[in-house]
């Protein structure tokens, strides 16, 4: 069985560790429910041993060029790849949690798929609404549907933990949020049915599942309803994109994160006119881009997250 | 297209009002039958206009917005990149809800009033 079913108790509930923040992307470590230093090699290699190492980029919104300071979506995720090769400890693979493009164009989806295999790992990608803007979602589901259900969404599994790619941003209403419909909903609560309460559940979506800021459209209208069929599981993280900065909430055994974009920063809730990009100074883009470590300690359930900017 | 003019000059509408010279003309100096959006809301969020009138949608924001019907009863833009535009002319009398395909919280709404009298036109 898996490495996670060694521990007795409630550590086995407590497995995740977000071990580092790298540039635009997001390491995870998942072990056994044993905290470490991501700081010390030996150790981190210990850990990989033992555990589950994998990474989150997001929102690279290739083809969004047009205006300072954001000239160069792609260079931006090409640092962001680079950072990921760089690793000492190569990941498992990859999560790309939406908004690969800007407009759904066949050249962007060409730019990323260019850029982000230069990372040699396997990416599991969802999509963002950015991807989805042509109205039957052919050219995201062409080229990363393949093996999904309905709009794309699908599970697998990896070291022992359960990975759940939803989708929200297809047959969105007017006046609503994003948007995961029936169909899904059904056909998640038949894929974690009969799972052991032990297993840990990883969902990543592009729209936060949890009501962030609905007044800018963060959230999800009908989110509440799928976590219910997860509630039971004793580890759940929910991965997002979507509102390009990190955001975090934990509620009993579940944690929530949102991850920052490769391409540009937006706004904290209402802390301006719309969540459109942030006009920062060029020379600044980069410290809004910059490195976060998260750290799960044993004992608590907060993740404790330590920013580093990329750059300055 | 003169007479969807006459229509919105009765409706006190602003002045330099001009559609004679078609849909073009009508995106740059039609201010009654224009929405903007900006700041993800569209505005006015509420437009009522005469039946034959164009509305045209144009987006000022730094982020593609894209316009659809809230119930099909027109085919939604393409997306809108910044400063790009799109036009549909309403002949029909009703309430039109529609929302931004892209970032669905963004509504808005055009009443089309019945043309009336000599600006009738049908």
């Amino acid at each position: 069985m898996s490495k996670f079913d060694r521990d007795d108790g409630v550590s086995r509930r407590k497995i995740l560790e977000c071990m580092t923040w790298v540039g635009t992307g997001v390491l995870w470590t998942i072990s056994g429910g044993v905290a470490h230093s991501p700081g010390i090699i030996d150790e981190a290699a210990a850990q990989e041993a033992r555990g589950l190492t994998f990474l989150q980029i997001s929102d690279s919104h290739i083809g969004f060029d047009f205006k300072a300071p954001y000239p160069n979506s792609v260079g931006t995720l090409e640092e962001a790849i680079a950072k990921v090769t760089a690793l000492p400890t190569k990941p498992a693979f990859m999560i790309h949690t939406g908004d690969i493009s800007h407009l759904s164009l066949a050249s962007q989806f060409d730019d990323a798929d260019r850029v982000i295999s230069q990372a040699r790992l396997d990416v599991h990608y969802v999509p963002g609404e950015h991807d989805f803007v042509d109205a039957d979602q052919k050219l995201y589901l062409e080229r990363y549907g393949r093996g999904t259900k309905g709009a794309g969404w699908y599970s697998f599994d990896a070291n022992g933990v359960h990975f759940i790619g939803l989708v929200n941003v297809f047959d969105l209403k007017a006046g609503g949020l994003g948007n995961l419909g029936n169909e899904q909903l059904e056909w998640l609560e038949a894929d974690v049915k009969g799972r052991s309460a032990s297993t840990p559940i990883v969902v990543f979506a592009h729209i936060p599942l949890w009501s962030v800021y609905p007044q800018w459209g963060w959230g999800t209208d009908d989110g509440a309803q799928a976590l219910s069929y997860l509630k039971r599981f004793g580890s759940l993280t929910v991965l997002n994109g979507h509102i390009h900065q990190v955001m975090q909430k934990v509620e009993g055994n579940v944690t929530f994160h949102t991850a920052r974009s490769t391409a540009f920063p937006q706004p904290a809730p209402g802390t301006a006119p719309s969540p459109g990009p942030m006009k920062v100074p060029a020379d600044k883009l980069r410290s809004m881009l910059g490195i976060a470590s998260v750290t799960f300690k044993q004992g608590e359930q907060r993740l404790a997250i330590i920013d580093t900017p990329l750059q300055g | 297209m003169m007479r969807t003019a006459i229509a919105a000059a009765v409706l006190g509408a602003v002045v330099g009002w001009g559609l004679a010279g078609g849909v073009v003309i009508a995106r740059a100096q039609s201010p009654a039958s224009a929405v903007s959006i900006d700041n993800f809301t569209f505005n006015p969020q509420k437009l009522t206009v005469k039946a034959g009138t164009t509305v045209t949608w144009t987006n000022k924001d730094d982020i593609p917005h894209g316009i659809a019907s809230a119930n099909n009863a027109f085919t939604r833009s393409k997306a809108l990149d910044t400063d790009d535009s799109f036009s549909f002319t309403f002949t029909a009398p009703g309430t039109y809800e529609y929302f931004c395909y892209i970032h669905p919280h963004m509504t808005g709404t055009i009443v089309v009033e019945a043309a009336t009298g000599s600006n009738a036109t049908q």
